[in-house]
């Protein structure tokens, strides 16, 4: 049982990172229908971004204070960098084929990946501790972290946040509505390019997030590490079903456990713990086979 | 006996010389002096193994418009096949033919073998694969064929018996004139499959699969066969690879390698068989061509090695191509001797429309039709 309840926590807490990133990936899908596969780099930039001030302005001392601004200025970067693809790479192939546009995608994938490698070189950074880690006792055997609180608490804020923005501001509503037909949304007036720049905008905030509180949790970060993590969440977007905001989060926490306790209990059914990464695949191809709008998403009968 | 069957008689003794030829300067020593270093020659090898993938992958996406980015697990499931046959029964079955192990003959009746093996797993894997995941369309495939890919590499990286993470050895078999053999095959055959009835039933379904569907064709049927006949390919190559390399690794097959097939055939164009054989030749050789880019020292940050920046500018390159030339270098046209012999004039309906921009009216057509379906969709 005590095991059982470890498991339980430390698959949300990675549970929760994937949901931030998944959140990146449903709401650009929801507007552009296109999957970002550079998203997973973004959050890799952002756990970067976050090591950058956290080194040269902080010199790596550890306090509150210093963990909000490497944060908000860890999200706030990704989100120019956000805007930036979106202007540079994606604005210019929209008007074609669907096909090119994720070829684009993969593209800046790649770049990110190898400007990255060229900059910082491939060799794992550690990212310097910024709140001090106890670890307190539930009960039992069960332990918690002052790390995992913290992501607990930095991603339901992010994302009650997220989900105040979409649905009680004006530019959330504009978000909405171009989701919803964005040619109609153009045609009410809604500046679609601001409102697409802004979505990634918002994703990328939200990715670089995910990485600076990963980077508190498994503190070594190299240039590769949004390729693995980035292909989950996006798993995790699929399987709550692609567009869906609840959903991203939903299938973040549930890949974060299914990912645990395959690790955890796998052996007993003869999984071995290397079979971690292939979890999130098989759940994947299950989702896309079964229902392929996903566990909340609403089933649209395709036009032909 | 028919005038075409001489033509492809010719053809395909030309072929064989040229390879031979080829073969012969595979050596610094070789072809009187005139042969290239270890260094090109591996490159080379590579080039034509890539060439394999590149036309393969092109059957899928390129003329069936099923958009699979899983190449590389099914390049895996032949390399791995095929190289745990030759290390297990190679041997016993050499000297079962010359009494001897390392001859021509039976390294290459092993390694003949060694291909139907890998072919066959790969078209098994293939069909698996593609059952299930040909109900999909567009991007939700591409993701499907990425997860199977995946699942493939994580799966051999858990079986002991072809070692598992620390590699695999593998003997190496596989040699210049062979490996040319299955490239110029694998360009036969699926040019001859392009251009035949099922050619036409595939390109009907990139053209519009409703359509074809209701003119007859049966699209499942189609798609899976075209899936199954690009895997096998994508095997061949795996085995090629397994037995040219002499070490195979999962790390080899991750799928940043399927992406590179997919950069290939994008830059090239996707339809294209000429496209796809030089987007092989360019994604193979750019990143090997760039090591040349001198070392430059910026005031401030000491010297730059710009040989470091290849794949950023690689990757560049890639994102450069979408914006300004999004159907690749051939777009779906074919480069070859009727290319250049083709009338200069412009054949008459084809008058330009849309002011400078000179669209020719069949495709401002369909354009327009293309944008509105487009439009439907959201």
């Amino acid at each position: 049982m005590d095991t059982f309840v470890q498991q339980l926590i430390n698959g949300l807490t990675i549970g929760s990172i994937y949901a931030l990133i998944a959140l990146g990936y449903t709401l650009v899908y929801g507007i552009l229908k296109l999957i970002n596969f550079a998203h997973g780099d973004v959050y890799m930039v952002g756990a970067y971004m976050g090591f950058l001030i956290a080194v040269y302005v902080f010199g790596s001392q550890a306090s509150i204070f210093n963990f909000v601004v490497v944060l908000l200025g860890a999200m706030a970067i990704a989100a120019i960098i956000g805007m930036a693809i979106e202007r540079f790479a994606y604005r210019p192939v929209r008007k074609f084929s669907r096909m090119t546009t994720l070829i684009t995608a993969m593209g800046m994938s790649l770049f990110l990946e190898y400007l990255f490698t060229f900059i910082f070189s491939g060799v794992p950074k550690t990212f310097p501790l910024l709140i001090q880690n106890d670890n307190y006792n539930l009960f039992g055997e069960v332990t918690i972290s002052t790390t995992q609180i913290l992501i607990f608490m930095i991603a339901i804020i992010l994302m009650l946040g997220l989900e105040w923005i979409i649905h009680k501001t004006k530019i959330g509503k504009a978000m909405r509505a171009t989701s919803h037909n964005l040619n109609s949304a153009k045609l009410m007036g809604i500046n679609t390019d601001f409102v697409i720049a802004f979505t990634f905008a918002l994703g990328s905030a939200l990715a670089a997030a995910g990485g600076v509180l990963v980077a508190q949790y498994q503190p070594k970060i190299f240039p590769l590490m949004g390729l693995m993590a980035g292909l989950k969440a996006f798993v995790a977007a699929v399987l709550g079903g692609i567009g869906n905001v609840m959903g991203a989060v939903l299938g973040g926490l549930l890949i974060g456990m299914a990912e645990t306790f395959v690790v955890g209990y796998g052996h007993y059914v003869g999984i071995p713990s290397t079979y971690r990464d292939a979890v999130a695949f098989a759940i994947l191809i299950l989702v896309l086979l079964i229902r392929p709008a996903g566990l909340l998403g609403s089933n649209v009968q395709e036009k032909v | 006996m028919n005038n075409t069957w001489i033509k492809s008689l010719i053809g395909g003794v030309i072929m064989f010389g040229l390879l031979y030829v080829v073969s012969l300067m595979m050596s610094k020593a070789g072809l009187f002096g005139f042969g290239i270093d270890d260094y090109s020659s591996r490159l080379l090898h590579f080039i034509i193994i890539n060439i394999i993938l590149a036309t393969s992958l092109n059957l899928i996406n390129g003329y069936t418009g099923q958009f699979s980015i899983g190449h590389a697990g099914f390049m895996a499931i032949g390399a791995y096949a095929s190289a745990y046959f030759t290390v297990t029964y190679g041997t016993a079955i050499e000297t079962a033919i010359s009494g001897e192990t390392g001859g021509l003959l039976s390294t290459s009746i092993v390694l003949l073998i060694a291909v139907a093996i890998g072919a066959l797993a790969a078209a098994i894997a293939g069909l698996i694969v593609g059952i299930p995941s040909l109900r999909l369309k567009g991007d939700y495939l591409a993701i499907a064929t990425l997860g199977f890919a995946e699942i493939i590499r994580i799966v051999i990286l858990n079986i002991d018996a072809v070692g598992g993470a620390t590699g695999y050895q593998v003997p190496g078999y596989a040699n210049f004139l062979w490996i040319g053999f299955f490239a110029v095959a694998t360009v036969v055959i699926i040019h001859n499959i392009v251009r035949s009835d099922m050619g036409r039933a595939l390109i009907s379904i990139r053209e519009d699969e409703l359509a074809a569907e209701a003119m007859g064709v049966n699209t499942t049927r189609y798609k899976v066969i075209s899936f199954v006949i690009s895997s096998a390919f994508a095997g061949v190559a795996g085995v090629l690879f397994a037995h040219y390399n002499k070490f195979l690794s999962t790390n080899d097959f991750q799928f940043i390698k399927s992406f590179e097939v997919i950069i290939m055939i994008v830059i090239g164009g996707m339809g294209s068989m000429t496209g796809a054989i030089l987007g092989a030749i360019i994604v193979t050789l750019l990143p090997e061509l760039l090591r040349q880019l001198p070392d430059i020292t910026v005031p401030g940050l000491g010297v730059v090695k710009f040989a470091d920046l290849r794949l950023v500018i690689f990757a560049l390159i890639l994102i450069l191509t979408m914006i300004f030339r999004p159907q690749g270098l051939f777009g779906n046209r074919e480069f070859g001797l009727s290319w250049i012999m083709r009338p200069r004039t412009a054949p008459e309906g084809t008058e330009a429309v849309g002011g400078v921009e000179g669209v020719p009216i069949a495709e401002d057509i369909k354009a327009k039709h293309l944008a509105s379906e487009e439009d439907e969709k959201k």
